[in-house]
Parts: C-alpha cells; sequence; structure tokens
C-alpha cells in the first residue's frame, strides 16, 4: 500500500496493526535530546520548532551525506526510548511516529485517543531510507549534530502499522 | 661518540630481535577496517539472513527482505548498511617482539577512527555521559590490548551500534545455578530485549572470569563469525541449546514474530572464583559488521 502525506483521519483509521505500506512526504526526525527541548518548550507554553499539527515524527538520527546525495544513512532508532515524550508529543496534535520497536502501554493508549499511528520501520536498514531520502533540511538544533531535527522527504520509506489507531499491535 | 650514535647504538643493543612499526601503520589499519566496516556486514552475517528470509513469511520476510536490498543499496551507492555506525571497539593484540615507535597507541587508534567517521560520512555518536555533548569525532575507541608472544599486530575492528548495546546484561550467578542459570541468563536477556535490539540478533555470552573480563569475553565471543562454534564441544552445545531456546521465543526479525529471533550464539569461557559464575550477555543487532587485519 503507498501512502502520501499529509493522511486524513479516514486513512489513519483505516489502517491496520501489520499492514505493510510505503511513506512518501514530508517527516521530522527526533531523538532522545531534541524531545527534551521540546518537553521544555511545550512546559513553558512555547511553540515546538514545527507545526505538530498532523505531522509525522521520524525517531532517527542520520548520518552526514555524501557528496550528490541529499542525506546519509537514515534509519530508525529504538522508539521505547521515546515512550516518556510520546504521549505528549500525540497530544499536541502528531498523528503519526516511525521508529523501531514495540511502545509502551501509555502510547498506545495515546495513540488510539489521537486516532494516530506508530509505524515500524526497519531497524538496520540505514543505506535504504537514506537513499530513499528527497530533500533534507535543519530545522532546529544544529549543536546536537545527527541527533538535531531535520526536515526529509521520503520517497517510498518501507514501513510496517505497528500499533494503529485502534489499540492493535503486531507485536 | 657523539649523541646521536650513542643513541643509535642503544636502540639497535635494545632491539635486537624486535620488528620496528610505526604506530601510524595502526592507525590507517584502524582507519581502513573502520571504513570497510561501516559499509559492509559479515559474510557469516549475510549467510544467516538469506536462511533467515527463506524461512520466514508476511511482515518478517517483508524485514527481512528490506535488510537485504538494504545490504546492496550500501555496497552500490557506497553509503553506511546503518546509519549508527557505532562505538569503536579495537581489539589489539600485540606481539611482544614489536617495538611501537611514534605516537602513543591510544592516539594512533583514536586518529584513525577520527579519519574513517570523516571520510565515510559515518555518524559521530559519542557523547559526553552527564552534558550529553558530542565529542564530535566518534573518539575515543574503546582499545583493548592484549600482549602475547611473537612479532605480529592482529587488530579486530566491530563497530558497535547502542540500540543492541543498551539490551545487554551481566548477571553474577552463583554456582549453584549453574548450565541452566547459564541459559536462562541468555535466554533472558534476549527476551527482555524483546523488539528493541533490531532482531535477529546475534548473542554474544562471556562465562567465568570476574565482573569485568565477563563483559570483555562477550564483546570478543561477537567477533567470532555467525555460523562458528566454540571449539570446546560442552560449550558448543550450551551455544545450539541456547540458540534453539532463542529461536522458540517467536519475538522473530524487528520483533514481527517468526522463527528466526536470533541468528547465532557465541560464547567464550574463562576460567573463575569457586564462589561464583558471572555470565555477561552482550547483544549484537542483526547488522554485524568487523573487520580483520594483521601486520
Amino acid at each position: 500500500m503507498k501512502l502520501t502525506l499529509p493522511l486524513s483521519d479516514e486513512v489513519l483509521l483505516s489502517l491496520k496493526a501489520g499492514d505493510c505500506v510505503e511513506l512518501s512526504g514530508t517527516v521530522y526526525t527526533a531523538r532522545d535530546c531534541a524531545h527534551r527541548r521540546f518537553m521544555e518548550l511545550l512546559e513553558r507554553g512555547e511553540k515546538l520548532p514545527f507545526d505538530p499539527k498532523g505531522a509525522f515524527i521520524y525517531f532517527a538520527g542520520p548520518c552526514p551525506a555524501p557528496a550528490g546525495k541529499a542525506c546519509g544513512s537514515c534509519g530508525p532508532t529504538t522508539s521505547a526510548r521515546m515512550n516518556t515524550f510520546a504521549p505528549t508529543m500525540l497530544r499536541a496534535g502528531v498523528k503519526g511516529l516511525i521508529g523501531k520497536g514495540e511502545m509502551d502501554a501509555a502510547t498506545r493508549k495515546a495513540l488510539e485517543e489521537c486516532g494516530a499511528v506508530y509505524f515500524a520501520a526497519i531497524g538496520g536498514a540505514g543505506a535504504f531510507y537514506g537513499n530513499a531520502v528527497r530533500k533534507m533540511e535543519l530545522v532546529a538544533y544544529p549543536d546536537l549534530m545527527s541527533e538535531a531535527v531535520y526536515r526529509l522527504e521520503a520517497d517510498g520509506f518501507p514501513l510496517v502499522v505497528a500499533h494503529d489507531a485502534h489499540g492493535n499491535t503486531i507485536y | 661518540m657523539s649523541k646521536e650514535s650513542l643513541a643509535i647504538s642503544q636502540n639497535s643493543f635494545y632491539n635486537r630481535g624486535m620488528r620496528t612499526i610505526d604506530t601510524k601503520e595502526i592507525s590507517n589499519a584502524v582507519y581502513r577496517m573502520a571504513l570497510r566496516a561501516g559499509l559492509r556486514l559479515t559474510e557469516g552475517c549475510h549467510d544467516a539472513l538469506k536462511c533467515a528470509e527463506a524461512l520466514e513469511t508476511g511482515a518478517a520476510k517483508f524485514a527481512l527482505g528490506t535488510i537485504l536490498e538494504n545490504e546492496r543499496i550500501a555496497r552500490e551507492e557506497q553509503m553506511p548498511v546503518c546509519q549508527d555506525t557505532g562505538m569503536a571497539v579495537v581489539l589489539l593484540t600485540l606481539g611482544q617482539n614489536v617495538h611501537l615507535v611514534g605516537a602513543g597507541l591510544s592516539e594512533a587508534v583514536d586518529d584513525g577512527v577520527r579519519r574513517a567517521y570523516r571520510d565515510g560520512n559515518f555518524r559521530k555518536s559519542v557523547c559526553d555521559p552527564l552534558t550529553r555533548k558530542n565529542t564530535g569525532d566518534n573518539t575515543p575507541a574503546h582499545l583493548h590490548v592484549e600482549i602475547v608472544g611473537g612479532d605480529k599486530v592482529r587488530l579486530v575492528f566491530l563497530p558497535k551500534g547502542f540500540g543492541s548495546e543498551n539490551m545487554s546484561k551481566l548477571y553474577m550467578l552463583t554456582p549453584a545455578a549453574g548450565r541452566e542459570g547459564i541459559l536462562d541468563a541468555i535466554v533472558g536477556t534476549v527476551r527482555d530485549a524483546g523488539s528493541r535490539p533490531c532482531p535477529p540478533v546475534y548473542v554474544g555470552v562471556g562465562v567465568g572470569g570476574c565482573f569485568d573480563s565477563c563483559a570483555l569475553l562477550a564483546k570478543k565471543a561477537l567477533t567470532r563469525d555467525v555460523g562458528t562454534h566454540h571449539p570446546r564441544e560442552d560449550v558448543a552445545e550450551l551455544e545450539r541449546e541456547a540458540l534453539d531456546r532463542i529461536n522458540a521465543l517467536n519475538i522473530g526479525p524487528q520483533g514481527f514474530h517468526g522463527k528466526v529471533t536470533a541468528l547465532g550464539v557465541s560464547c567464550e569461557v574463562a576460567p573463575t572464583h569457586i564462589a561464583g559464575l558471572p555470565v555477561a550477555v552482550n547483544i549484537q543487532c542483526h547488522c554485524i559488521r568487523c573487520e580483520k587485519e594483521t601486520l
């Protein structure tokens, strides 16, 4: 199944755990350190460096882009480390999370409440995902290097629906 | 006698039977190995992934197909197979008839790592543990040196990703726990890790030694390629039994369930204290990268 972002609520709700999809469109990278900064911003009532409404977050930190490429290797990191942040991000309007491995019960509950979906990218397939990025722009936190927030234009990311919007899980 | 010729004669006196190696050569070897390691899987890993793909169905097969396709893209596009190009673990076996000259050994190894991670467009994944400030060049490397007889320098380069490293454990079991306790520790570690460490994993196990050396044994076990077994039959049997029990867990590739949760179990043993039974389980993801060179 091919999906192009942004996804309508109808499409999000139609996805079922176990579906294999190819996703294209804009996603934002964020890992541990960036999420900690997001939490501080939200606590202070300030704006995130991107509009979270309907956004997709990719838990990833790419390698530097080689000459002639938009992005270096860019596979997913372990999503469980983002369990503490994910419910807050979902309640701020994020509709899709992409990472690898299972997320916790609180995150699954938040996905269900918000009509959002968690997709598993294939861990260890960094060259595949990096090669499927058409454009990459720095959004925030350059001091974090690979952990900074980047806007990526994905072109056919292979993903599996891992936790759907109805509380089902592939794990 | 001039000061200079005295120095030369003393040098040749102390160097009788010694082989002189400039640490620049070691730095260059680390550089070459790191660059190769980032871009390719070991042969045993590739073969095991092919076998696993044939065994699986559904999302697990989809994951393994993507992983094998990824390996091709990495080779053709000269991109790191995984963006986690790891912490640089270097195991160096130094023949005691080698006289090292030039920069300090650790400095030379770090220099090789620094240049490779820069030139290979590898991710710099090393930071201060408290401030989390990135060191900027993926140094320091983890250098372990063992001194043996002879005049060779053997090097092993293992880039270690942390999704899997984070799932590793060290147990200080009692002798009463025995073989069954060892198996429980291994299988329990993989079960607790679940989908998080990028299964199918490779499991490095250290049994014996003490708290620190046991963990190093487990790391060393990961430098033995998938598909090989320990020469001691009882240890090889432990490896086989642990693998069977792990693959009965039904975690499967990426946690999508299936027959292949681990590609292999590699175990190293060392004598321990009469009061103890240390067991270290070092988890390696399916992206096994390990290069070796002898100087």
